[in-house]
């Protein structure tokens, strides 16, 4: 029964795996046969590459930034919809229906509503005597007008806070209560260490997430930029404004893909496994996957 | 206590209001864009007038949106389909049945759903280029039919939930395995599969990097999702249209939700909360 999922795993996850590490050795071009050459990638990769220092710094603040700031936006909104008894269903479902939009659909949304000319953002704030700022367009506000976009589509993690907070044991609040604790008390005493799991799980995810971040920012950066999709020269395309969206898997997918430099992308894979692999495993041992527990 | 009680409802429902409003804001701008003249949308005018409708029948004639519907459909049809033909079982054999290393199965299909899918990427393109199937929309179907990580966790974690006594029972009636699971599992985890068949279907739709990476170079296989991306520029500059185009990608996602909403939301609570 479960001969095609183990042929799967084999042949589409552990084999990539350790190819993927033989490939980071070799100069490798998928044309001729890969040539060793040692270290030489991760020697590049560590001393010579400037822009892939660029790109993981850029990598680096979505970790940092998106991440916690959609975490705390959803737990604020699942916070609002928790106590609603009349029309529930009908919040949670305005507030989520932005998660199901196709990422692509919701950035070419974005960087319309916010084009410095005729967006009906800038439009507005003309209105109020503003001069709206260029958003996409300025290599200072990309990534911030990425965020906004990020927390319009935070819906998934908010549905499952949701679910959470409502798991929490009412007798919990009523006992807290009866000792005097106030609303924001119950939350730190209650509510918090309840929906810890879950924040903890959201959180792991999330950083896995953000560490391949990709789609958004490349769309936004071909779209804004107002070319012809990254198809055609994703050396100049991915990354606009200035190098400000490229992150660490966009310029994996250039030297790998399009310069054809498949050891150096391999490299890269290497690189990005062991960081994910590190933030995965805090998640893993407190599922208890290592001491063997492996029950739900 | 019961003004202090108002002032609080009236506040929280003032922030809820803002924060629809904001919410909706983005969607409302893109319906009524879609449905301007490429003059009225040069202007940055917020209100379509006259109201034109062209902008959907020009999307179709200024690229083959018709065919990249069409691959599109094929493309998460047919990943749904290969989906639950791989993940059913295998996630059946997961939740119910005791061996020698099940958990370090279990453990393998965890991370291979966790890590990002660039750290296996060079070695399988090496592997759909020397097959010759890159340029098409196979590398991105056929390892469905091999199994998906994040199915078989959700499935799992949803047959683990079943009642073992009608497992047993069956058994003792004298079926095997696959009539266990045709007879009774399957019957009784409807909503587990429908909501891993609906995260399936909307994932295939969505992808946009494994179309930019295996078909990028040929058009004509694009799925709708991917030819979104590059409509600015080098098919259309009136953002009327790609308006237009923007809706028409988005429309079938949230009609599947609308028919299937509960399956949905309780689907994404099992992955988040069981984790």
């Amino acid at each position: 029964m479960m001969a095609l999922g183990l042929i799967g795993l084999i042949v589409f996850f552990v084999y990539p795996l350790v190819a993927n590490l033989y490939y980071s050795f070799t100069n490798f071009d998928l044309v001729s046969a890969p040539t060793w050459i040692g270290l030489k990638n991760y020697e590049f990769l560590f001393s010579k590459d400037s822009r892939v220092v660029h790109a993981a710094l850029n990598t680096l603040w979505f970790v940092i930034i998106l991440v916690p700031v959609r975490l705390a936006a959803s737990l604020g909104i699942a916070l609002l919809l928790v106590r609603r008894r009349r029309a529930a269903g009908l919040w949670r479902t305005l507030f989520y229906l932005p998660a199901l939009v196709p990422p692509v659909a919701s950035v070419v949304a974005f960087v319309f509503l916010l084009n410095p000319g005729t967006g009906p953002i800038n439009t507005i704030l003309r209105r109020f005597g503003i001069n709206g700022p260029l958003w996409f367009n300025d290599p200072h506000l990309s990534k911030p007008s990425l965020l906004i976009l990020g927390v319009w589509m935070m819906g998934d993690i908010m549905v499952i806070f949701l679910a959470a907070l409502l798991d929490v044991p009412r007798d919990q609040y009523e006992a807290s209560a009866l000792d005097g604790a106030n609303a924001g008390r119950q939350f730190l005493h209650v509510t918090l260490p309840n929906i810890s799991p879950v924040i903890m799980f959201s959180a792991v995810t999330g950083v896995i997430a953000a560490l391949q971040y990709f789609t958004e920012a490349a769309v936004a950066s071909g779209v804004a930029n107002g070319k012809t999709g990254i198809g055609s020269s994703p050396d100049q395309l991915l990354g606009y404004p200035d190098d400000s969206l490229l992150t660490f898997t966009q310029w994996m997918y250039v030297e790998g893909f399009t310069s054809f430099q498949m050891g150096y992308a391999a490299a890269m894979a290497v690189i990005l496994f062991i960081v994910a692999a590190a933030v995965m495993a805090v998640l893993l041992r407190r599922l208890g996957l290592f001491t063997g527990r492996a029950e739900s | 206590m019961t003004t202090r009680r108002i002032m609080v409802w009236i506040a929280e429902h003032a922030v809820l209001v803002a924060l629809g409003v904001m919410f909706l804001i983005p969607v409302i701008f893109v319906l009524l864009t879609s449905f301007m003249g490429s003059g009225q949308t040069l202007t940055g005018a917020l209100w379509p007038h006259p109201w034109d409708v062209s902008n959907y029948a020009k999307a179709f004639s200024t690229a083959p949106l018709g065919r990249w519907f069409g691959n599109s459909f094929m493309y998460a049809g047919l990943a749904t389909l290969f989906m639950l033909v791989s993940s059913v079982p295998m996630a059946y054999v997961l939740a119910k049945v005791r061996f020698r290393f099940d958990n370090v199965i279990f453990f393998a299909v965890i991370v291979a759903m966790l890590l990002p899918p660039q750290v296996t990427q060079v070695p399988m393109y090496v592997m759909w280029s020397r097959l010759g199937l890159t340029g098409t929309l196979w590398p991105v179907i056929l390892p469905n039919l091999f199994g998906h990580a994040f199915s078989i966790f959700l499935l799992r974690q949803f047959f683990v939930s079943l009642p073992s006594e009608y497992v047993e029972a069956a058994r003792i009636d004298g079926n095997g395995d696959w009539g266990i699971l045709a007879r009774i599992v399957v019957p009784m985890a409807k909503p587990g599969i429908a909501a891993a068949a609906i995260f399936t279907f909307f994932q295939a739709w969505n992808d946009y990097y494994g179309p930019l990476l295996y078909a990028s170079e040929n058009k004509a296989n694009w799925p709708v999702a991917y030819g979104l991306a590059s409509f600015h520029g080098s098919h259309s500059t009136d953002w009327g249209v790609i308006m237009a185009v923007t809706t028409l990608a988005t429309l079938p996602v949230v009609v599947v939700f609308f028919f299937a909403q509960r399956t949905f939301v309780e689907g994404i609570t099992l992955t988040g909360v069981k984790g």
